[in-house]
C-alpha cells in the first residue's frame, strides 16, 4: 500500500527531526564517506534516465550522476546503491535520509527548492512538458485537443502544467492521475485517455514499452520548462558541493576535449585547462574534500558529459534524442559549466 | 460510640495512600503528565528541526490555490480552488465509494452467506468457490484486474454501446441522464420527504397494531402507493418542472449527463466482492451459531422456511454477525485507499498524494489524513454499536 509508504517515509523523517539535533555542514558527506557508497534514488523505470537492463544493473543519465560522484569520492563509480521511487515518495525519501542524493528525472522549481529543505545541485537534461496521442486520434496540434481526457502520474510537475496550459488556452480536459508511470502507461494503451502527458525526453522513453510503440505519435508542442536535476538536503555543502562539480567536470570535459578513450593520454596534455581539470597541476581536489583525480576517475569511469547523453538517451540509445537544448553553450544548446580552476 | 473511636484510630494519611481507587487515580495522572509531555516534546522538537532544515511547516497552505484538476468531485470544484478544498473533495470521494462498497458488500455477503447454507449442491458449491476464490486473492490485484478487464474490453466514445441513445457505455464511463431541476421542483421535493414520514408513521402503527391486536397490515404496498403516488400527483400538479440534460458526443468525449467514471465502478466492485466473500463468512457463521432447535421449533409451529429465516434465524444470527460485520466495514473503508493505484480521486490520491506533494508538507498532510481514517472508523464502530445494543435480545 503506497500510503503506508509514504506515511513509513514521513513517521521516519518526523522521528528523526523529532528526536535528533540539527544537521550540522558535513553530516551525509562524512556518512556516506564512512558507509563507503551512495544510496542513489531513482525512478521506478524510465529507459534513459534510470532503468534496469536484461541483466539487472541500473542504466540512464540519472544513474551514471551517482556513478559520477561515487567515482569522485571512492575512485570506484560502482560503489553506488539504488532505491526506486515514484514521482510521490521521491521527496520525502531524500527529507528522511533514505538516499543520500535524488536524480530522478526532477524539475528544478520555486517551491521545492525553497520550502522542501532541499537544493537542486545542476541541470543534467533541459527537458519540457510534451504531449503523446494514439495516432488513430487523427490529432496534429495539442491545440486541437480540447474536452481530451489526459492520463498523467502523480506527484510530477505535469499534473499543474496541464492544467495551465489548458485554462490559458480556454480548453476543457480531465485528468486521471495513477501513482506508477507502469498504470499511467497501460491505461493509455487501454484507450482510457486519449493522451498522455509529461517531460517531453520520458514520452520517448514510455512509448518505447508499449505494446506498439508506432500506435502513439509525442506532438510537437513543448508546453513548459522542465530543467531536470540532482537534488540533495540542505545544510550540508559539502556534499551540495560534490554532487555539483561532478557534474561540471563532465559539461568541462567535454568542452576540453576530453574522452573515456583519451583520458590517460590527456594527462600528459601541455594544456593548462587539461592538466587542471585532470588534477595534474594547479586545483586540488581537497577543496572538495577527495582525491586530485577525482575528475579523471570521474571521466574514465563515467565519461564527459557528450558521451554520457548518447550512450544513454542520444544516438547509441533506443530514444535516439537529438542534443538540443543539452549541447554545450559553443555548439549552440544551454549546457554550460563554471570553469575548473 | 465504639464506630467513632475506631474511625479516629486509622491515620487518614496511610489510609488514602493504601486506598487501590486513590492510588490508581494518581498513577493515571502522572502517566497522562509524562505521554503528554513526551507529546509536546516531540512536536516542539520536530518544528523546530524543520525550521532548522528549511521545511515548512504549518496549515498555511490549505488556503493556497491547488492549481491541479481532479476527475470526480462531488462538490464545485475547478484548478483555482484551495488546497482545503482539495481535501474537502477527496473527503467526500473516500465516502461515496465507501459507502458505496459497504452497501454492495453487505448485500452480496448476506445472499452469499445465506447461498452457502443452501441444501442444493451446486448453488452450495457456487457460494463457496466465490468465498474461496475471492477472499484468497490480494486486494490490489483484483482491483487492477477489474479496472483492466472494464478498460480493454469497452469500446471507444465513438463506439459506445447505446441505450435508446440517452444511455451510453463506453471505456470512459457510463453516461446517464441528468435530471435537471427546474423554478416549481420544490413542490415535488417537500412531497417526497413528507411521504417518507408519512411511510414511517404508518410502519409504526402497522406494527403497534400487530402487536396488540396480532392483524397484519400490508405497510408495503401501502408504503409503495405513498412513496410513488403523492410525489408524481404533486409533480404532474405543478407541471412538471424538470427535464433530463441528455449526454452527447462532442469531440473525442461525450458532455452533459450524469458520468460514472470506471475508476469508480472497478474500485466499487472490487471493494464490494472482496469484502463481501468474508462478510458470506461471517454471515454463515452466524446462521450456524443459532441452534438447529430453533429452525426445527419453528417448522414445528407451521412456519414457512423463508419466514423461519426472517423471523427466527436471522434476528438472532444478528447479534453474532455484527461486531464482526463492524470490522468488515472498518476495513473496506480503510481498503479504498487503494484507489490511488487506479487513478480513484480519494483523499489519499488526492490530498496525501498529490498535495502532498505539491506543497510537500508531508507531515501535516499525513496527520490530517490519518486522523480522518481515525474519524471515520470511529464513527463507523459507534454507530454499529448502536445498532449492536439496539439488536441485542429484549425482553418483553
Ligand atoms: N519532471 C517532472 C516529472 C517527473 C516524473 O515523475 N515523470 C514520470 C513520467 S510519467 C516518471 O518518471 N515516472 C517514473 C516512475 O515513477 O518511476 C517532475 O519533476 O515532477
Amino acid at each position: 500500500m503506497k500510503i503506508l509508504r509514504i506515511s513509513v517515509l514521513t513517521a521516519v523523517a518526523t522521528a528523526g527531526m523529532a528526536l535528533v539535533g540539527s544537521a550540522h555542514a558535513g553530516t551525509t558527506f562524512d556518512a556516506v564517506k564512512k558507509k563507503g557508497f551512495v544510496q542513489c534514488g531513482v525512478s521506478t523505470g524510465l529507459p534513459g534516465f534510470s532503468a534496469t537492463d536484461d541483466k539487472g544493473a541500473w542504466k540512464g543519465i540519472d544513474v551514471d550522476a551517482c556513478r559520477a560522484v561515487a567515482a569522485a569520492l571512492f575512485g570506484d563509480a560502482n560503489k553506488v546503491k539504488y532505491t526506486p521511487l515514484n514521482a510521490k515518495e521521491r521527496f520525502t525519501a531524500l527529507q528522511s535520509g533514505e538516499v543520500d542524493m535524488l536524480p530522478r528525472n526532477t524539475t528544478w522549481t520555486y517551491t521545492r527548492d525553497t520550502s522542501l529543505g532541499l537544493n537542486f545541485a545542476g541541470v543534467n537534461y533541459y527537458d519540457g512538458q510534451g504531449f503523446m496521442v494514439t495516432k488513430k486520434l487523427g490529432v496534429k496540434s495539442a491545440k486541437e485537443l480540447s474536452g481530451a481526457q489526459v492520463c498523467i502520474q502523480a506527484g510530477t510537475t505535469t499534473e499543474l502544467n496541464l492544467a495551465d496550459y489548458f485554462r490559458a488556452n480556454k480548453m476543457e480536459y480531465k485528468a486521471i492521475t495513477y501513482d506508477s508511470s507502469d498504470e499511467t502507461v497501460k491505461a493509455f494503451e487501454s484507450g482510457r485517455c486519449d493522451m498522455l502527458t509529461s517531460d517531453q525526453s520520458q514520452l520517448y522513453a514510455l512509448r518505447i514499452k508499449l505494446a506498439d510503440p508506432s500506435s502513439a505519435i509525442v506532438l510537437p508542442e513543448i508546453i513548459s520548462k522542465e530543467p531536470l536535476g540532482p537534488v540533495v538536503r540542505q545544510g550540508d555543502d559539502e556534499w551540495f558541493n560534490l554532487v555539483r562539480w561532478s557534474l561540471f567536470a563532465q559539461l568541462n570535459a567535454e568542452e576540453a576535449g576530453i574522452t573515456m578513450k583519451n583520458v590517460d593520454e590527456m594527462m600528459k596534455s601541455a594544456d593548462p585547462n587539461v592538466r587542471r581539470i585532470l588534477g595534474v597541476e594547479g586545483v586540488k581536489g581537497e577543496f572538495l574534500g577527495v582525491d586530485d583525480k577525482w575528475a579523471y576517475n570521474i571521466i574514465k569511469q563515467v565519461g564527459n558529459y557528450g558521451e554520457m547523453f548518447e550512450r544513454n538517451v542520444g544516438q547509441g540509445s533506443a530514444l535516439k534524442i537529438s542534443r538540443g537544448q543539452n549541447a554545450l553553450w559553443n555548439k549552440g544548446g544551454i549546457q554550460y559549466a563554471p570553469p575548473i580552476r | 460510640m465504639a464506630d467513632e473511636t475506631s474511625e479516629r484510630d486509622i491515620p487518614a494519611k496511610p489510609r488514602r495512600l493504601t486506598d487501590p481507587k486513590f492510588r490508581a487515580l494518581v498513577f493515571q495522572i502522572l502517566a497522562s503528565i509524562t505521554v503528554a509531555a513526551f507529546l509536546f516534546f516531540i512536536v516542539r522538537n520536530t518544528l523546530h528541526n524543520m525550521e532548522l532544515r528549511g521545511i515548512s511547516t504549518g496549515f498555511g497552505f490549505l488556503d493556497r490555490v491547488s492549481g491541479f484538476g481532479i476527475l470526480q468531485s462531488l462538490i464545485e470544484y475547478d484548478e483555482s480552488s484551495t488546497y482545503g478544498r482539495t481535501f474537502l473533495v477527496g473527503l467526500l470521494n473516500t465516502l461515496l465509494v465507501s459507502a458505496l462498497g459497504v452497501f454492495f458488500a453487505t448485500l452480496i455477503g448476506f445472499v452469499m452467506g445465506v447461498l452457502r447454507l443452501s441444501s442444493n449442491w451446486l448453488i452450495n458449491k457456487l457460494a463457496t468457490v466465490y468465498i474461496e476464490t475471492f477472499r484468497n486473492i490480494p486486494l490490489l490485484l483484483q482491483i487492477f484486474f477489474w479496472y483492466f478487464a472494464i478498460g480493454f474490453n469497452l469500446p471507444s466514445p465513438r463506439q459506445s454501446i447505446t441505450v435508446g441513445e440517452s444511455l451510453f457505455l463506453n471505456n470512459r464511463g457510463l453516461y446517464l441522464p441528468a435530471p435537471v431541476f427546474e423554478d416549481g421542483f420544490m413542490a415535488t421535493g417537500l412531497a417526497i420527504v413528507g411521504s417518507i414520514i408519512a411511510v414511517i408513521f404508518l410502519a409504526r402503527w402497522a406494527r403497534k397494531r400487530f402487536e396488540a391486536t396480532g392483524q397484519l397490515f400490508h405497510t408495503v404496498y401501502a408504503s409503495l402507493a405513498i412513496l410513488i403516488g403523492v410525489p408524481t400527483l404533486v409533480y404532474v400538479a405543478t407541471g412538471m418542472p424538470m427535464h433530463l440534460d441528455y449526454p452527447t458526443l462532442q469531440g473525442f468525449n461525450f458532455k452533459g449527463g450524469l458520468t460514472v467514471i470506471p475508476e469508480l465502478f472497478a474500485l466499487t466492485l472490487a471493494l464490494s466482492i472482496y469484502t463481501g466473500a468474508f462478510i458470506a463468512e461471517t454471515v454463515r457463521s452466524g446462521i450456524q451459531s443459532v441452534s438447529h432447535g430453533q429452525t426445527e421449533a419453528a417448522s414445528a409451529l407451521g412456519l414457512r422456511p423463508s419466514w423461519t429465516l426472517r423471523l427466527v434465524v436471522i434476528p438472532q444470527a444478528m447479534r453474532v454477525i455484527i461486531p464482526p460485520l463492524t470490522s468488515q466495514y472498518l476495513n473496506l473503508t480503510k481498503n479504498s485507499s487503494l484507489a490511488a493505484a487506479i487513478g480513484y480521486p480519494d483523499l489519499v490520491a488526492v490530498f496525501a498524494g498529490t498535495t502532498l506533494n505539491q506543497t510537500g508538507q508531508a507531515v501535516e498532510v499525513i496527520a490530517i489524513t490519518m486522523s480522518v481514517y481515525l474519524v471515520l472508523s470511529l464513527v463507523i464502530s459507534v454507530f454499529m454499536n448502536w445498532y449492536n445494543a439496539k439488536m441485542a435480545l429484549r425482553e418483553r
